[in-house]
């Protein structure tokens, strides 16, 4: 029987096409709308966590308390001695040394007299030790615009944006004015290697990478650090992971009164990203169930459509001694197949949207240029297991349950006034 | 009766004498503490919550406009040099051979993290160009009496709206200072002691800045050698001479 219905909707266009469109349609827009909406939310943890937060972040009690003002006075000192006790400690992450850093980028003319100055928003991280992690966390390499990462010592990198409006090429020399550890002000010449660009409003207004090993000179930071960052190996942030790993270095370092004690944040704890995450997720989740409903409701009516145009046919196949409930029936196996051949085209062109843009992203950095906050500004969208039925699902229930209804009209034809209607 | 008369007026003239007026009494502590030019070396002790520096300059200052210092250590800050010009300073780096030049709010700023501004450092303004007095009371400090004067800023350039002074009744000199905002915040306390007499003078040779804006416990100024009035050669406060 399967395959007698299955000839008839292949074959009768005006009985399948309209309602397998229609199916095909709403489930690749919700497929679609679930994969961008995870995209987002990935997108933006990832980002956090690979240029600010980590997965875990360490800074001293006073540094965490202050963090937005880059109080690298109050920095940790003695990093060696702690990074060597954290990677024998949690073997599973990966952790990273930084120094965020405010100042002035001041750009001399030929008798080195200032000719362009701008505010700076300083990173300085491991490039020069042969450790490739910070450099690909960072995406170095793909961002590089103009010139070269730094490969020698005194050697600076700036965001394109900012190194145009201060006029500044590679080769240029520029000098950082800032303020040391103690508080002194910094002076510090810098040789000008590259220019990237980041792809997120805020960084690409006036961003400048430096090793680390340069920053401390500058800084007069020997052997410190404002902040270490933790990876999870695979790069994933994972909260139950996390969770065992503050726990663990709470019970290593357990609070005390010390103002420069280490103390441990999660990605979460950071920046509102708690709240942020949250937010993205149920704002997400409603979207979708919104759309979701929404689709339903069309669905549903096109199989109460598709029962009501089919009211005469229905009435012969009655007329000529078909049971009510052998229609019903294959009304029900129609939809079903229906939904089946919609769901599965419709997700499948969903994941293929998805798929394309996981890769590709979509580049809305016009539309981010104003933006203040730490968002990415090409978006990609994320697959997860969940996009395979989110679509799927209320596409084929939808078509079933709205020909279930729509098919109980059967039951009210009288068979007696059948030739009567079908005369009219 | 003309027996009584002249005594009450005599008691009358030897209190006036006694209490000499706020004006007569900045006057005097300007004469000690204020001078055409000033050439010293000193050494400013930093007590930073995290550790204790040691910062030692040379300057050399022309009335209230000119001022020159020259960092002798540490390693890092030796060869930095500070000129300001009226209200204007530039600073070079021998590190990067540039010449910085900060003006406004930035003179408010740190030096080397201490306790003291740049204009505490660099300039010597005379009180009475700048205040007028109101003798608020006595008080001993350091068993020392004195008088506490409140100076009120009569000009719209200087760092401090309000200064409260103890005044040291037999040398004319200041013991203590609080420094106060134009919104009546109180930025700095200043205590000075081992008051020598230097060059005719009575001359405090320490200092203890406290920012109490800022941690830590304070900067200690010491000065180690000063000469008054001595001359100093022009082109010491020139742009020409930082790079020398």
């Amino acid at each position: 029987m399967i395959r007698f219905l299955l000839k008839g909707i292949l074959r009768d266009k005006q009985r399948s096409l309209l309602p397998v469109v229609i199916v095909i349609i709403g489930v690749m827009l919700t497929v679609f709308l679930y994969c961008w909406l995870r995209g987002i939310l990935n997108d933006s943890i990832e980002l956090n966590a690979r240029f600010n937060a980590g997965h875990v972040k360490i800074m001293t009690a006073s540094y965490a308390k202050n963090v937005d003002q880059l109080p690298n006075d109050l920095a940790i000192t003695g990093v060696d001695t702690l990074l060597i006790k954290l990677k024998r400690e949690f073997p599973e992450m990966k952790w990273g040394e930084r120094i965020h850093f405010g100042g002035l980028i001041d750009v001399p003319d030929s008798r080195g007299e200032t000719r362009a100055q701008g505010p700076a928003a300083g990173f300085g991280i491991d490039l020069l030790s042969g450790d490739r992690s910070e450099i690909e966390r960072f995406n170095l390499e793909k961002s590089l615009r103009r010139g070269r990462l730094p490969v020698h010592s005194g050697e600076i990198l700036m965001s394109e944006e900012f190194s145009v409006k201060l006029k500044v090429n590679p080769g240029d020399t520029v000098t950082l004015i800032g303020s040391t550890m103690n508080g002194s002000m910094a002076l510090y010449n810098y040789t000008v290697s590259g220019t990237i660009v980041f792809g997120t409003g805020p960084m690409d207004q006036g961003s400048v990478i430096v090793d680390l090993d340069d920053v401390r000179n500058a800084l007069d930071m020997n052997n410190a650090a404002g902040e270490i960052v933790g990876y999870l190996a695979d790069n994933y942030y994972d909260e139950e992971k996390v969770a065992h790993v503050v726990t663990k270095f709470n019970s290593l370092f357990p609070a005390s009164n010390d103002e420069y004690a280490p103390v441990i944040v999660t990605l979460r704890q950071q920046n509102s990203l708690g709240k942020m995450i949250d937010q993205i997720k149920a704002v997400g989740a409603f979207a979708v169930f919104i759309f979701v409903l929404s689709m339903s409701l069309v669905l549903w009516n096109a199989g109460l459509l598709g029962g009501l145009r089919r009211y005469s046919e229905f009435g012969i196949r009655l007329a000529i001694g078909e049971d009510y409930s052998h229609i019903y029936k294959t009304m029900i196996y129609e939809s079903v197949l229906i939904g089946l051949i919609g769901s599965l085209i419709g997700t499948s062109a969903g994941l293929l949207g998805s798929l394309y843009l996981e890769h590709h992203g979509l580049d809305l950095s016009n539309m981010m240029k104003n933006a203040t906050i730490l968002m990415p500004a090409i978006f990609h969208t994320r697959i997860t297991s969940t996009a395979y039925f989110i679509g799927f699902i209320p596409g084929l229930l939808s078509t079933v349950i709205g020909t279930m209804l729509s098919g109980i009209g059967i039951y009210k034809r009288k068979t007696a006034q059948l030739f009567k209607e079908l005369e009219t | 009766m003309r027996k009584l008369v002249i005594p009450v007026l005599m008691l009358c003239f030897s209190i006036n004498a006694q209490t000499p007026s706020a004006k007569d009494i900045i006057e005097k502590v300007d004469k000690n503490m204020s001078a055409d030019s000033r050439v010293f070396t000193s050494k400013m002790v930093i007590h930073n919550p995290r550790n204790t520096r040691t910062v030692e300059s040379k300057s050399w200052s022309m009335g209230e406009k000119k001022s020159y210092t020259e960092y002798l250590s540490p390693p890092r800050e030796q060869g930095t040099k500070m000129l300001k010009l009226e209200d204007q300073l530039w600073i070079f780096s021998p590190s990067t051979d540039r010449i910085i030049q900060i003006s406004g709010h930035m003179l408010r700023q740190s030096v080397m993290g201490s306790d003291l501004s740049y204009e505490d450092m660099m300039e010597d303004p005379h009180l009475l160009n700048h205040y007028t007095g109101k003798i608020n009371g006595e008080e001993k400090i350091a068993d020392r009496n004195c008088w506490i004067i409140t100076l009120t800023a009569n000009t719209p350039d200087v760092a401090y709206q309000t200064q409260k002074v103890w005044v040291d009744k037999d040398r004319f000199i200041p013991l203590k200072k609080e420094l106060y905002a134009k919104s009546g915040v109180l930025l700095k306390r200043m205590e000075l002691s081992d008051v020598l007499q230097i060059q005719g003078r009575w001359f405090p040779k320490k200092i203890l800045f406290k920012d109490v804006l800022k941690e830590g416990d304070g900067t200690e100024f010491q000065i180690m050698e000063i000469e008054f009035n001595t001359k100093i050669p022009e082109y010491i406060f020139s742009k020409a001479s930082l790079k020398k």
